[in-house]
């Protein structure tokens, strides 16, 4: 194991103790490990399922549920738009496929990663959207242009 | 020393709340109180300055309008400023009562939870025995708003009739139907009332331990939680002695990871647990064995955030409003093409069209109203000549729609009804816990079948199919997903046949 393996096994193990006392404690570490270290990687599940006594298929099983959990590393900036809905009845799922081709085509900073989902309970005030985690409301193609400048630099 | 109040709701921060606040508390003489919204989402960033004649409220409001706003110059324009924010009709005419706080108050004071009611339900509750509270919220009509609609107390004396080393009381603050908001906006702009409906449904079955679980889309209703759940422990609202009174009541926040189906009861559970959402077959019902197999209340944030209400006044008050078997209060929810967007509560009963074009006005684009859809992505569409229907439970039921939560989405007339139906079929697609085959299976058909009849293939053939599709999922799935995804597109297609009626490409019609 490499020092850098071994540093985030460490890490992880950590992470992990501090839930091994709540009752389900599987997604508040997962949670936690996301937080910390941005994804989870195949080699943090033996240790998560070594500390909570689930088995590895177990830890496995919920990080491929759930659309939070990602197993690589995230984008350099990321942009995800509401196609659910209420925002589409105000031109969400337009001004989504426009994005991302703008994206695609590197229009929006380079590693800038556009995702879909399905409601961010701002559906009064569509189309939504976050920008590096941040929501944004009445959203159109020059809010995205203005609130990604930073990104182009 | 003018006391200037902006809220820290997420839709007004997504329009720039934060940017206005900052400004105003750099003014000199200005105090800047943030709370939640009133609701008036359309007037969003809505400031409100506090007169004599009350909280005057000034909509719209950006930076650059505050030196203009604090030397009076947003006064004579009408569409800027709304005179007293209470008596403004929008306002005025609803009847809040699971939001009477959620824009008034500083969400993070439990001083000032207490000064405008919050408490009295609690220590009402804790003077009577279990099963007079349960009786009081069998009184009072309350049923889940979640969307089940199930009559509360009949859940909860089913709980407290359950023997166990342990019960739980569950909150549900998953809330992923597009069109629907007002559990965030009553977590981030009242989170103490749900920390006082839980504590009383603790002690009203005998439950010592809770969870709220919120979706992670809604981080700041998680913060504004964390933050109410600390404090409640601190002033001795929560843990081992509640009020001096013997009970015992723990309260954790739990955050979901992005899977619609955990809005689903049993799903919920199951991640609470730690496990994948996957949905549970039933029997057994939550209330005999729910989390980790022990009987377990779970209710919809809106349920458990009007209970103190029902306690401090009574279940007769809250009974006398509404109509038929849909009493109290509902917290309607504006949303998708409209002029004005947000929060109406009032009791049962209002028609749809009161909804649409009395308090949304219409369209934000101005043209004609074509579609709405009630209750969800779950929930059917209707036209407006529809618009006579009243919201309440059973007369939607027999409309073949439903209230759901109470969200209301709002299409002009560019709106293309079979796309739409296809799109319930997408989402049943991704969102599928994938544990039963009609949802699972049935909907990836759906969207199939829904592409050949957009695309002109054999219109009628794939209808016919699409009509098996429907029933086989309603009659077959384990729970709402899969049972309810066909009437988005049943009603799509009963009430809009013109949009399914696709010309082959490169025919002449």
């Amino acid at each position: 194991m490499s020092d850098t393996a071994h540093d985030r096994a460490a890490l992880v193990r950590t992470l992990a103790e501090q839930h091994r006392h709540e009752r389900g404690p599987l997604l508040p570490a997962l949670h936690e490990v996301m937080e910390e270290l941005g994804h989870l990687d195949r080699s943090d599940f033996p240790v998560l399922a070594d500390v909570l006594h689930l088995s590895v298929a177990e830890v496995h099983g919920a990080v491929s549920f759930y659309h939070d959990f990602r197993t690589a590393p995230p984008p350099s900036h990321e942009i995800r738009l509401c196609r659910a809905e209420a925002c589409q009845a105000v031109g969400g799922q337009e001004l989504y496929d426009g994005t991302r081709s703008r994206a695609a085509a590197g229009e929006l900073g380079e590693g800038t990663e556009v995702a879909e989902v399905f409601c961010l309970g701002n559906c009064a005030l569509g189309p939504s959207g976050t920008l590096d985690g941040t929501l944004h409301g009445r959203l159109d193609g020059a809010r995205i242009d203005a609130l990604t400048r930073e990104w182009r630099r | 020393m003018t006391t200037v109040f902006v809220p820290r709701d997420a839709a007004a921060l997504s329009v720039g709340a934060d940017d206005v606040a900052a400004v105003l508390e750099a003014a000199p003489g200005v105090s800047v109180v943030r709370t939640g919204s009133r609701g008036l989402l359309w007037a969003e960033p809505l400031v409100e300055v506090a007169t004599d004649r009350g909280r005057v409220g000034y909509a719209n409001v950006t930076a650059a309008d505050v030196p203009a706003l604090l030397a009076g110059g947003l006064d004579d324009l009408p569409e800027r400023c709304l005179g007293p924010v209470e008596e403004h009709p929008w306002l005025r005419d609803q009847r809040r009562v699971t939001f009477a706080r959620v824009g008034v108050v500083d969400p993070r004071s439990v001083d000032d939870y207490a000064a405008h009611g919050g408490w009295a339900g609690l220590r009402r509750a804790l003077s009577l025995s279990p099963e007079q509270v349960v009786a009081e919220v069998v009184d009072s009509g309350l049923r889940g708003r979640g969307g089940a609609g199930f009559p509360t107390g009949l859940k909860w004396r089913t709980v407290l009739a359950g023997e166990a080393d342990q019960k739980f009381v569950c909150c549900n603050l998953d809330e992923g139907d597009s069109g629907t908001f007002a559990d965030r906006m009553l977590a981030e702009g009242d989170p103490f009332s749900l920390v006082e409906g839980m504590v009383i449904a603790g002690y009203a079955v005998g439950a010592t331990e809770g969870y709220v679980y919120v979706r992670s889309e809604y981080p700041h209703a998680v913060a504004a939680l964390r933050r109410a759940v600390e404090s409640a422990y601190t002033h001795g609202f929560l843990g081992e002695d509640v009020l001096g009174s013997g009970v015992r009541f723990d309260l954790h926040v739990r955050v979901g990871a992005g899977a619609y189906i955990c809005g689903e009861e049993s799903s919920m559970l199951e991640s609470l647990e730690g496990r994948r959402g996957e949905v549970r077959a039933r029997p057994p019902i939550p209330a005999v064995a729910g989390l980790f197999g022990r009987p377990t209340v779970v209710n919809n944030a809106l349920t458990l955030g009007t209970v103190p209400m029902v306690l401090a006044d009574g279940g007769a008050a809250y009974a006398a409003l509404g109509t038929g078997r849909s009493r109290g209060t509902q917290v309607f929810q504006l949303a998708g093409n409209v002029r004005r967007g947000g929060i109406v509560e009032l009791p049962f009963g209002v028609t749809i069209g009161d909804l649409v074009e009395g308090y949304a006005g219409g369209t934000r684009t101005g043209r004609p109203v074509r579609a709405v859809q009630v209750g969800g992505p779950l929930g059917g569409y209707l036209p407006p000549g529809r618009f006579d229907l009243p919201m309440d439970y059973e007369a939607l039921a027999e409309a073949d729609a439903m209230l759901g939560h109470g969200g209301v989405v709002v299409w002009d007339d560019s709106a293309d009804l079979a796309r739409l139906a296809r799109f319930a079929m997408e989402f049943c697609a991704v969102e599928s816990c994938g544990k039963c085959t009609p949802c699972r299976v049935g909907s990836v058909r759906g969207v199939e079948t829904l592409d050949r009849v957009l695309a002109g293939e054999d219109v009628s053939r794939n209808l016919g199919l699409l009509e098996d599709l429907c029933e086989v999922m309603s009659k077959g799935s384990l729970c709402a997903m899969g049972q309810l995804t066909p009437m988005p597109v049943r009603t799509a297609l009963r009430h809009f046949p013109e949009d399914f009626d696709r010309t082959p490409e490169g025919a002449d019609r």
